[in-house]
């Protein structure tokens, strides 16, 4: 009977408990996160502008990444130049 | 120009296939034409929710490979003229896709159609970053239940970092939230997460609820998508879902528990 449970100081629900356990999970998930500030792809392209300026490069020359170490941004830039012939 | 929008969830079984069957003929019933494409190449599906499995000659896979054009592979659904299906391979080849092939076919697509519906397969591996590789906007598919949510969280770090949008700059994948399975009744019990739960956790905007109903099942044994069945809950959730996608305003049915009478509420279980 439903009014009995008010008495007799049931456990949470386990709703409430899923709750508690996926903000957790998705806290830690969303830490890893690499996506980095925003004008991050925009970076990219402008990057890629300037280096086509005076080397021809394919779109995958340029890799960006953001690593958070300890508290630390590290934003990583990787240029691939081409083989010099 | 088209829009392409994705149907994902990374998790298995929670209802993609439903919901892209029933969002594309809800599109299609009101007048735009669509494209529902089954990016599960390997484990073809969405035909038989469709009912078009009889008459898939050509597929995604077919037309990628220029063994078919997109004239012979489109399935022209038969109760809505509006509305076509591009079924998977059930090629074991995991390579079957490429993103170039992918975009190319796409291209094509968009300057016929209104909507691309990509159906995406389950996890996080090839089929499914292609479905949503190219996409405008995305239906997150959730059930209240704790490994989906987890899952659907995953599925976003990948909407909002390994999409065409975002890697040239164009801005984000318009991302919608679409919690089906829900039972109103077991969530007043505190069985299940409500929406307001789902919701918190996911931070993404709510496009609507599909209450768990027997009318999926005998919708799929008939090959009929649930939003043509009009009496059934889920039926008339999937339209709202559609109406308001569209901008229509529509208010969230089938999220609470019917009110119980008084020697219910007392003796109820």
């Amino acid at each position: 009977m439903d009014w009995l449970k008010f008495f007799r100081g049931e456990p949470k629900s386990t709703a409430s408990v899923a709750k508690e356990r996926l903000k957790v999970v998705v806290a830690h998930q969303r830490e890893g996160r690499a996506n980095g500030p925003v004008y991050l792809p925009k970076l990219r392209e402008e990057l890629l502008d300037v280096v086509r300026r005076y080397v021809q490069v394919p779109d995958s020359a340029v890799q960006i990444n953001v690593q958070r170490e300890a508290g630390l941004e590290v934003l990583e830039m990787n240029i691939t130049l081409p083989d010099a012939h | 120009m088209a829009k392409i929008v994705v149907v994902t969830s990374g998790k298995g079984g929670v209802g993609k296939t439903t919901t892209s069957a029933s969002f594309s003929t809800g599109l299609a019933q009101r007048g735009l034409k669509t494209v529902v494409i089954d990016f599960d190449v390997g484990l073809r599906n969405l035909d038989l929710i469709m009912g078009c499995e009889r008459r898939v000659v050509f597929d995604f896979v077919n037309v990628i490979h220029g063994e078919a054009n997109l004239r012979q592979a489109l399935i022209k659904d038969k109760n809505f003229e509006n509305l076509f299906v591009l079924a998977a391979s059930q090629t074991r080849d995991k390579d079957a896709l490429t993103e170039e092939g992918v975009g190319r076919v796409l291209e094509e697509l968009a300057r016929d159609f209104d909507y691309i519906v990509c159906d995406s397969p389950a996890g996080i591996e090839r089929g499914a970053h292609l479905a949503m590789y190219f996409a405008d906007e995305a239906l997150v598919v959730t059930n209240p239940e704790v490994s989906s949510v987890r899952d659907s969280d995953r599925v976003l770090g990948l909407l909002s970092s390994k999409t065409r949008r975002v890697e040239k700059g164009e801005g984000r994948v318009k991302e919608h939230l679409v919690l089906t399975r829900y039972n109103p009744v077991r969530v007043q019990k505190g069985e299940m997460l409500s929406v307001d739960d789902v919701r918190e956790i996911l931070a993404i905007p709510l496009l609507g609820v599909i209450p768990e109903s027997p009318a999926v099942l005998t919708s799929s044994n008939a090959g009929s998508p649930v939003i043509v069945n009009k009496e059934a809950d889920a039926g008339r959730a999937y339209d709202d879902l559609v109406a308001r996608f569209l901008g229509e305003p529509r208010e969230h049915r089938f999220i609470s528990a019917e009110k119980k009478g008084l020697l219910g509420r007392l003796f109820g279980g």
